[in-house]
């Protein structure tokens, strides 16, 4: 690591309305050094970096560049000055090929030359240590493989200073550990590094140098090797955290919730799930575990009563329920917190409608509305669940956590046999996540079966007892928590299947 | 330096002052083309808003021109707060007043107490059918209902304009009009020597019903919700489908009783032009009065003021 610094951002302000998303923050980045950027959702990184991009204009402040005032008013500026951006969503054209990719807005002459593209692309890919072939058509790759193709997107325009925004979101851990690999060698050639990332333990392995964001401003800046995970967590929390009690007895029962041989389509008709078959105990929580996009959401709305499926069958509690829709699978007894809050609740309508909305019936007297009876049944929710709303609030005007705790508490408060519950924890604070993730763990103790489809392995891995991987559609294999390791399951994400083992 | 545009939303206390912001914006927009055929704007302005209300006699016609579009207001109300888009209010207004013609014709005889209660069923139910295909067509098969409850209007037309020439036409005067209904089937007249006629109560009985069933009812607030959150309703086990089927319907039922209003009780036989738009002018109503029963009233009477000023 040099003494020189490649980005230093002075006093930066910018505010959205009425919201601040960076109030005076003062970051700097080495030559040559990973530097983390940790904070909770909402805490300012991704705007704060789309700034050094050229995707927003900062309010008030300066950004140097190596030393250099720089004013950047476009991504066209900030690459020309040597800032290279990874996004989540990768910018890349699936039918063509690597070489196109990236040489694509950044040809010399009017004239291509296929041949000499391809071995300049492939001369980078050796350069940079960053491996892909170049003649491969982007569609055929995998997301880590993709990923790859946009850094050496990134590292062909000299690229010197290289923006990852939660690059391992979308990774199995093997391609996980590929990255990390790249990064270093890339550290070792001069490159600069940003690490978007609200994950400690990624944040520890591979950065040198840690700041921290909370609610927009900069908390501090620390060497990743004179600080720990907790200190981290309450730096960018902003108190101690504690994590979750997970009871260790299992108390498992009877089979409650059956799924046998399940398929469905997906929106554009092709087949998402095949030959799905899973069941769920009393007392436990089966984690089900994948990289996003394998049929997860399917098998979400197909528990939830949302969408058809076109083979086997659901059994609940012995009670077919297949395709019996949403209104009758309540009935039956399952619970469903899906993957889109935003989609179950409606934003425009209030809590108290939103928490009566799916079983009226308790609130119609003489066939009209009870609205006392509505208000008075949301207020007791609202305490019981600590959620920050009032009964006549609209939906829209919650934070995420809220939201998620008005769907929790619709459900839980019914008590239901089977509750199916989808990414519970996404884009939420850490204070929500652990209530979240406590309030389960207590239904399991209760005695409900509980299936947790989740892309968070960390989630998987700390409340299930058992863990099922999806592959394209199929159960890949069905392992018990305390066997699990991240290899074993980052083999079965990637459709490995190996030896399978049943635990039953 | 760019200017990049943001969307913010307006503050609470700002949203019901929008449609009154957008009525003083029309006023000095219409002020600049009264000063430009030199004349007064004030004086314009009195004829058109004040002089209406100074007399009885204008002040019930404002009434009596409110009544069709409190009806048709609260049609398109109630299929808009299902989130279905019905745009054939007009159709459904045509179909119902051929049914009340036709009923209306059969009446001699017999006791209004009978002819009157057949018609508004009647009505009803003709702009219930005329509503009946594009509804289904939309909850079966998604096909886009602001476009096939738009054609049908034309079809509407046509279909009464055929009666008229053909079948219909007056066998003495030879005017494409049909014969006047039969005197039992007239509307009584609310107030003696006015225009004022029983749809006018009739109308008001809607608004009501409205209100009541939006905000009194289990399917009042389903159907809310069907419309500001479809997915979220089908997720929370509201039969989606039924829901907007029926609220598609009930509009074009009472988009029909607006038909039935205008022969019984102003015009008392069928012609080409019982509607100067009324259907398409509920959708403004509706609008303005912000998909709310009382706003509905309000934008009815207003546009009716407008209407007998102008």
């Amino acid at each position: 690591m040099s003494t020189i610094n490649a980005v230093e951002m002075y006093n930066i302000h910018k505010r959205f309305g009425t919201v601040i998303a960076s109030n005076g923050v003062n970051f700097s980045v080495k030559q040559g050094e990973i530097h983390a950027l940790l904070g909770e959702n909402g805490a300012g990184k991704t705007t704060l970096m789309r700034m050094l991009y050229g995707l927003y204009r900062a309010d008030k402040g300066e950004i140097r560049i190596f030393g250099q005032p720089a004013d950047i008013k476009s991504p066209k500026d900030a690459i020309q000055l040597g800032v290279g951006m990874v996004t989540q969503h990768f910018a890349l054209v699936p039918p063509l090929s690597v070489t196109e990719n990236i040489i694509l807005g950044y040809t010399d002459s009017f004239q291509l030359n296929m041949d000499a593209a391809h071995q300049k692309v492939a001369a980078a890919s050796k350069k940079f240590g960053v491996a892909v072939n170049p003649t491969a058509l982007v569609k055929n790759l995998s997301v880590g493989q993709r990923q790859r193709v946009e850094i050496l997107k990134a590292l062909y325009r000299n690229a010197k200073i290289l923006i990852l925004d939660e690059p391992t979101a979308v990774l199995i851990p093997q391609e996980i550990d590929q990255l990390f690999e790249s990064l270093a060698r890339l550290r070792e050639s001069g490159l600069s590094v940003i690490f978007i990332s609200h994950k400690l333990n990624e944040v520890m392995t591979i950065t040198d140098r840690v700041t921290v964001l909370r609610g927009g401003i900069a908390v501090g800046t620390v060497k990743t090797a004179d600080s720990t995970p907790a200190e981290l967590a309450k730096m960018m929390v902003g108190r101690e955290t504690f994590g979750v009690q997970k009871a260790s007895a299992v108390h498992r029962g009877k089979v409650m919730l059956q799924l046998q041989n399940i398929a469905a389509m997906d929106n554009k008709g092709l087949p998402a799930l095949k030959n799905i078959s899973l069941d769920v105990h009393t007392g436990e929580i089966v984690g089900l575990a994948g990289v996003s996009g394998n049929g997860q959401s399917e098998l979400s709305d197909v528990l939830a009563g949302i969408r058809p499926s076109s083979g086997g069958r659901i059994i609940l509690d012995g009670q077919d329920v297949t395709n019996a829709g949403a209104a009758k699978m309540m009935t039956a007894g399952i619970g469903r917190i899906p993957e889109d809050r935003h989609k179950s609740v409606v934003s425009e309508m209030t809590v108290a409608q939103n928490m009566a909305l799916e079983h009226l019936s308790p609130f119609i007297e003489r066939g009209l509305l009870n609205h006392k009876s509505i208000r008075q049944h949301a207020e007791k929710l609202i305490a019981d669940y600590q959620i920050k709303a009032s009964p006549g609030d609209k939906i829209r005007t919650l934070s995420g956590g809220n939201m998620q705790k008005v769907i929790l508490a619709r459900v839980l408060e019914r008590n239901p046999k089977a509750i199916v519950v989808a990414q519970p924890t996404r884009g939420l604070d850490v204070g929500a996540t652990e209530y979240v993730r406590q309030r389960l763990l207590n239904q399991r103790d209760r005695g409900a079966a509980i299936l947790l489809i989740s892309e968070d392995l960390d989630e998987i891995l700390e409340l299930s007892d058992r863990i099922a991987v999806i592959y394209e559609g199929e159960i890949m294999g069905i392992l018990p928590a305390e066997k699990a390791t991240p290899e074993q399951m980052g083999l079965l994400m990637s459709g490995v299947r190996g030896e399978v083992q049943h635990a039953d | 330096m760019r200017i990049k545009l943001e969307r913010v939303p307006a503050p609470m206390w700002v949203r019901p002052l929008l449609p009154v912001a957008a009525i003083v914006l029309t006023f000095l927009l219409t002020t600049v083309l009264v000063l430009m055929v030199n004349a007064n704007p004030l004086k314009a302005y009195y004829y058109f808003l004040i002089a209406p209300l100074s007399g009885k006699v204008s002040a019930i016609e404002v009434l009596v021109k409110a009544t069709p579009l409190l009806l048709t207001g609260a049609a398109v109300t109630f299929a808009f707060v299902g989130g279905y888009w019905n745009i054939g209010a007009e159709g459904q207004l045509y179909a119902g007043a051929t049914a009340a013609t036709a009923i209306g014709l059969q009446m001699h005889g017999i006791s209004p107490w009978i002819a009157i209660p057949l018609m508004i069923v009647g009505g009803f139910a003709a702009g219930v059918l005329w509503a009946l295909t594009p509804a289904l067509m939309k909850v079966k098969l998604s096909i886009d209902e602001v476009v096939t409850t738009l054609l049908l209007n034309s079809v509407a037309l046509f279909i009464v304009s055929a009666l008229l020439n053909g079948p219909w036409r007056d066998p003495i005067s030879q005017w494409p009009q049909s014969p006047e209904i039969a005197p039992s089937a007239i509307f009584p007249k609310l107030i003696p020597r006015s225009r004022l006629h029983l749809g006018f109560l009739l109308a008001v009985f809607i608004i009501l019903l409205l209100w009541f069933v939006l905000t009194r009812t289990a399917f009042g607030l389903r159907m809310r919700a069907v419309g500001l959150g479809t997915e979220a309703a089908r997720f929370a086990g509201i039969d989606v489908d039924r829901t907007m089927l029926i609220s598609a319907l009930v509009s074009g039922g009472i988009a029909g009783l607006a038909g039935v209003s205008e022969i019984a009780g102003i015009h008392y036989h069928l012609i080409d032009a019982i509607s100067p738009g009324y259907g398409y002018t509920g959708i403004i109503v509706a609008t303005l009065g912000t998909l709310n029963p009382w706003g509905v009233a309000l934008a009815a009477f207003f546009i009716g003021l407008i209407d007998t000023g102008a």
